[in-house]
């Protein structure tokens, strides 16, 4: 029998006795034949947790993760700190399910009204969802919203925004009725009056900045010219940049969204993570997912519960603002605990380190011979670097040295072959710099 | 309790951040520039950890104890898969390295796969979808995919739902762009095929259909459902939410479903991390797969490689290959159960019908039929007599130490009670939850208001959600915010009860 | 204070529990003690837009309770001329006084001959037995 089980023969026969019945198979027996499945399961054999722990390591060992890691394009490489393992860990947070239950459920719903403050700080905005799947999703969800506040269904997004939202935001469209028509940029960067003119009878207008090349957006133009034409202008945003960066609330946005793996969440292949979801107030209605909301219980005293549920599918159905259930609680809970250790001035200087290193990386490597693919452009932790030749030939033979010196952007770019997006993170060191600039000159 | 928020004291700081010597940072242009900063806490690391520790003591999980939350199959997280997860070959892949670098995670990818398979009794599966509405949504979408291909797409507009379908299931028929078709249960708790008949013709898409259904009720008519579907053309969705009642036992693929959605938080044990992650992958048949997201797992030779070039795909519904974390801790349940999956929901059936027979007589069973891994139980003969409420029995189950059940779901239920024990529990457990649940319907003959007013033993007592719904705090709101009223003796006497 | 259960007899009812009390060529809608009984205590008033134009038997606006939601069924076709500001602010009015100062929009009818298909009281109290 299973570790993991605990009746025991006698257990199960005076159960079956109580139930009434002769066996277990008995108490299939609404199965109808014809669909009962007549073999055991072809899997492999039942494994005990010291094999187990061997058969696992055999296949963590054979991915590659000790070369140096300048990989970015959406996923970065961010320390985090070991109390939010600590905190991650704690059973009653792990195991436990949607707070339906307020009086069961107080830590998790206390946990997220500080989460969702942390976003509504953090972006400058009114109202946060209580997370979503993650930051591609979060787009698709904000179109949604988008659609529904204005009665319009084309939706703007700026080619300089992450292939992978855009790819998201494409694959729901249809359902929803949306149009998706992209804005080129010019040098990295997108033109606002381009902007404007695509603009015209859109919902939204959708803007990653820092954008996808690491370059910072003109953003309050961006959303000056979504605002102009009444569409609904959007950021896409890191949250490990607005220590630096000014808040989208603060330039005119009508919502910001992103993915919040950079905020205490390791790589981990793609996940799970978050994404981030908020907005002004006007759309609160109208937003997918949970939301926490502060009351009080009969004897006056603080607590929290979900709120706004009739937007929400299990009342409201066919008719609801998302089919969505579940939220990504946990991964958000590490959001919060990373950013509370950070506090204001910490993520401040998180920005300035990344700032800082990225320079560093730039300065190196134009002054080793190599070009900048955007060499006008500000940056932030992320930029773009011709390597003269294939980019991918160029990733092979450092990767043989230990480096894995970025993304070739010719995956997602026409006429990028060459170029290589390199991110770096608070965790590169200079040393680890000067090996990047060695292995790509 | 205070929010951190409160705790924050201006200066202090939890982590540090490296300085690289002589480097500075550019400046940021003015326009782009942060002009105030966020008001995150500021406080020290041992400070911080108190707060969310303490915020755990207020909250219950299924290492705290009995979880039966009909529907959310609440099974034990074996902790082993969180060691797994971890291991630094996992935790610290970038999704994007080239394949050569992520073998062993497209293997044990690949393995999943070729359990779900066998499991599902279905040909080829996309990781993709997030949880399971995403594949719902998913799978809505290869429907479309499928129909546009024949040239049936315009025609086909209609999905048919049983009225005891989970919210999720006509939320996402609607963001597919589907219209919803309601289709009635009948007395036996199964779909009522008479009125199905008259529902299902060429402009059907579809059928969503959870078996066993949200009344824990495999459909006997299953066979005669999937010749219904089949025979118009049309294609059927399971809603594997209830697949821990049937692994091993029957196989979605061979009642005939064409698509199904696994939950992989529920049957195969990653932990609901208090409402997410979770992990929704869709296994489909044969002439399916083209249409399935990008990329795809595919072996080439001792190789595995992931696939974007797919001329057919409906696209991404989500970044990458999915939530690959989630993976690891439920490939790892199944290998650690093999073969033996078919006990698992043999013995979480054999709990359920153990509840079931204790307590029904106490509590109203709309349906009298064996059940399968969860059953409904109505509270409608407390309310008629002594006017205590399922929201009552659920509140005063805390009391007693549990989690309470789902309640007022399924919709075609009054006063239901959805009780899932899973395969986790021993029968000391099960006893013990009968004897509260049968304690309580006498208190609610003796002493109804010891019912009503529970719980008597939380952090706080019943919250009063209209208030919260009519004016809606979302966040803290620093200098504005109401200050908490009268917490310490209620906090000393919850960690008491904890 | 939830108001105790009555239905007037000068009102007209439309069977999904809306009533409609016409004045000359115009009308008020609200809904029936009924309806606000089995919704709860409300929370919130998604009203039309004044000018907007109502459909016999077609949703007109929704309400919602914490728990529940339900479109507002229009007893009778016609032209919004005025929202209940009141109920917007304290949507719970409808369950304080859901005839009186819990109405919830005027109209200006435009197929007053409509009225003929609706419910008086004794009708009304056949489909709140049958319910």
């Amino acid at each position: 029998m299973s570790s993991f089980l605990s009746l025991t023969d006698r257990d199960r026969d005076e159960m079956l006795a109580e139930i009434g019945v002769s066996s277990i198979d008995e108490l299939f027996r609404d199965i109808p034949q014809g669909v009962r499945f007549a073999r055991d399961l072809d899997v492999p054999p039942a494994l005990t947790e010291v094999e187990l722990q061997r058969h696992m390591e055999g296949l963590a060992a054979k991915n590659v993760v000790d070369e140096i890691c300048f990989l970015g394009a959406g996923i970065y490489d961010h320390y985090v700190p070991a109390v939010v393992d600590a905190v991650l860990q704690r059973g009653e947070f792990l195991t436990a399910y949607t707070p339906y239950q307020p009086e069961m459920s107080q830590g998790v719903l206390q946990a997220i009204f500080e989460y969702q403050t942390a976003i509504c700080e953090l972006t400058g905005m009114d109202v946060s969802n209580a997370s979503g799947y993650d930051g591609a999703v979060v787009a698709a969800d904000a179109c949604f919203v988008a659609k529904h506040a204005t009665g319009k269904s084309k939706i703007v997004v700026t080619e300089a925004t992450n292939p992978q939202v855009r790819q998201v935001v494409k694959t729901y469209a249809p359902g929803f009725g949306l149009e998706v028509v992209e804005v080129s940029h010019e040098d990295g960067a997108t033109d606002p009056d381009r902007v404007r003119e695509a603009a015209e009878g859109a919902a939204a207008v959708i803007f990653q900045h820092p954008n996808f090349f690491g370059v910072l957006e003109n953003a309050p133009e961006l959303a000056a010219a979504a605002n102009g034409v009444d569409a609904m202008p959007i950021a896409h945003v890191d949250l490990v940049s607005l220590g630096v960066l000014e808040a989208p609330g603060a330039y005119g946005c009508a919502m910001a969204i992103g993915e919040g793996q950079s905020a205490g969440n390791a790589m981990s292949y793609g996940g799970p993570h978050f994404g981030f979801l908020a907005s002004r107030t006007d759309f609160m209605r109208r937003l997918p997912g949970r939301i926490v909301g502060e009351t009080v219980d009969a004897t006056g005293e603080r607590g929290y519960v979900l709120t706004l549920q009739t937007r929400e599918q299990h009342i409201r159905r066919e008719k609801a603002t998302s089919n969505i259930t579940t939220n990504q609680t946990l991964l958000a809970l590490a959001g919060l605990v990373h950013l509370s250790l950070l506090g204001p001035q910490g993520l401040r200087e998180l920005g300035e380190t990344c700032m800082a290193l990225t320079q560093y990386a730039k300065d190196k490597l134009t002054g080793a011979g190599l070009e900048l693919l955007f060499p006008e452009r500000a940056t932030f932790k992320e930029f773009a670097v011709r390597t003269g030749r294939n980019a991918r030939e160029a990733l092979k033979d450092a990767r043989a040295q230990g480096v894995y010196a970025g993304y070739p952007l010719g995956r997602d770019y026409a006429g990028m072959d060459d170029a290589l997006l390199v991110a770096v993170t608070e965790k590169r060191t200079t040393d680890e710099i000067d090996r990047l600039v060695e292995v790509l000159s | 309790m205070k929010l951190i928020y409160e705790k924050s004291q201006p200066g202090r700081r939890g982590s540090g951040i490296p300085k690289p010597a002589g480097l500075e940072a550019p400046e940021v242009p003015e326009e782009l520039r942060r002009k105030e900063p966020p008001r995150l806490p500021e406080m020290a690391e041992p400070e911080v950890l108190r707060h969310f520790t303490e915020l755990s003591t207020r909250n219950f999980g299924i290492d705290t104890g009995f979880y039966p939350l009909g529907s959310c199959t609440m099974k034990y997280n074996p902790r082993i898969n969180e060691r797994l997860v971890g291991l630094p070959g996992f935790a610290n892949l970038h999704p994007l390295v080239d394949d050569d670098a992520a073998q062993g995670a497209l293997e044990l990818e690949w393995n999943l796969q070729a359990i779900l398979l066998e499991v599902t009794g279905l040909d080829a599966v996309s990781l993709q979808p997030a949880a399971g509405s995403q594949g719902e949504l998913t799978g809505l979408m290869l429907f479309h995919a499928y129909f546009r291909d024949r040239g049936e797409d315009e025609q086909r507009r209609k999905v048919v739902i049983p009225d005891t379908a989970h919210g999720t299931n006509p939320a996402s028929v609607t963001m597919a762009g589907y219209e919803v078709t309601h289709v009635k249960t009948d007395p036996r708790g199964n779909i009522d095929v008479d009125d199905l008949r008259t529902k299902v013709d060429e402009h059907t898409a579809g059928l969503m259909l959870t078996n066993p259904s949200t009344l824990g009720l495999f459909d006997e008519n299953i066979e005669e459902i999937e010749r219904i579907f089949h025979g118009a053309g049309a294609l059927m969705y399971y809603d594997g939410a209830n697949l821990n009642a049937v692994c091993g036992i029957s196989r979605p693929g061979d009642m005939g479903f064409d698509i199904v959605h696994i939950n992989l938080h529920k049957t195969f044990s990653q932990p609901h991390g208090g409402g997410g992650p979770g992990g929704g992958p869709i296994a489909v048949r044969d002439m399916l797969a083209p249409f399935l997201p990008v990329p795809v797992v595919v072996q080439d030779g001792e190789k595995y490689r992931l696939e974007y070039d797919r001329p057919k795909s409906i696209g991404k519904v989500r970044a990458f290959s999915g939530p690959f974390g989630v993976f690891v801790r439920s490939y790892a349940f199944m290998r650690a159960y093999g073969p033996g999956l078919k006990e698992m929901s043999e013995v979480a059936v054999l709990n359920a019908n153990y509840l079931r027979a204790r307590l029904q007589g106490a509590y109203d069973l709309p349906y009298e039929r064996l059940c399968m891994h969860e059953f409904v139980l109505s509270a409608r003969n407390l309310k008629r007599d002594f006017g205590v409420t399922a929201l009552d029995v659920a509140k005063r189950l805390m009391d007693y130490g549990f989690h309470p059940p789902t309640i007022y779901f399924p919709l075609v239920v009054p006063e239901a009670l959805m009780i899932e024990p899973t395969e986790s529990e021993a029968k000391e457990t099960l006893d013990a939850f009968c004897e509260a649940m049968l304690a309580i319907a006498r208190e609610a003959a003796e002493e109804p208001e010891v019912v009503h007013e529970a719980p008597h033993s939380r952090p706080v007592k019943r919250l009063d959600e209209v208030r919260a719904a009519k004016q809606p705090v979302v966040r803290y709101q620093f200098e504005e915010h109401p200050e908490e009223q009268g917490a310490g003796s209620r906090q000393l006497e919850a960690q008491k009860g904890a | 204070m939830a108001a105790s259960e009555s239905y007037p007899d000068d009102l007209l009812y439309h069977p999904e529990h809306d009533w409609a009390r016409i004045d000359g060529d115009e009308a008020v809608f609200g809904l029936s003690w009924f309806a606000q009984d089995a919704l709860g205590e409300l929370v919130h008033y998604e009203p039309p837009d004044v000018g907007a134009s109502v459909t016999k038997d077609s949703s007109y606006g929704e309400v919602e309770s914490v728990k529940a939601v339900s479109d507002l069924i229009a007893p009778l076709s016609g032209e919004v001329l005025e929202v209940n500001g009141k109920v917007v602010d304290a949507p719970e009015t409808v369950n304080e006084d859901p005839y009186g100062d819990g109405w919830l929009i005027r109209v200006r009818l435009t197929s007053p001959d409509e009225k003929s298909e609706l419910l008086n009281l004794e009708a009304y109290r056949k489909v709140l037995d049958e319910a």
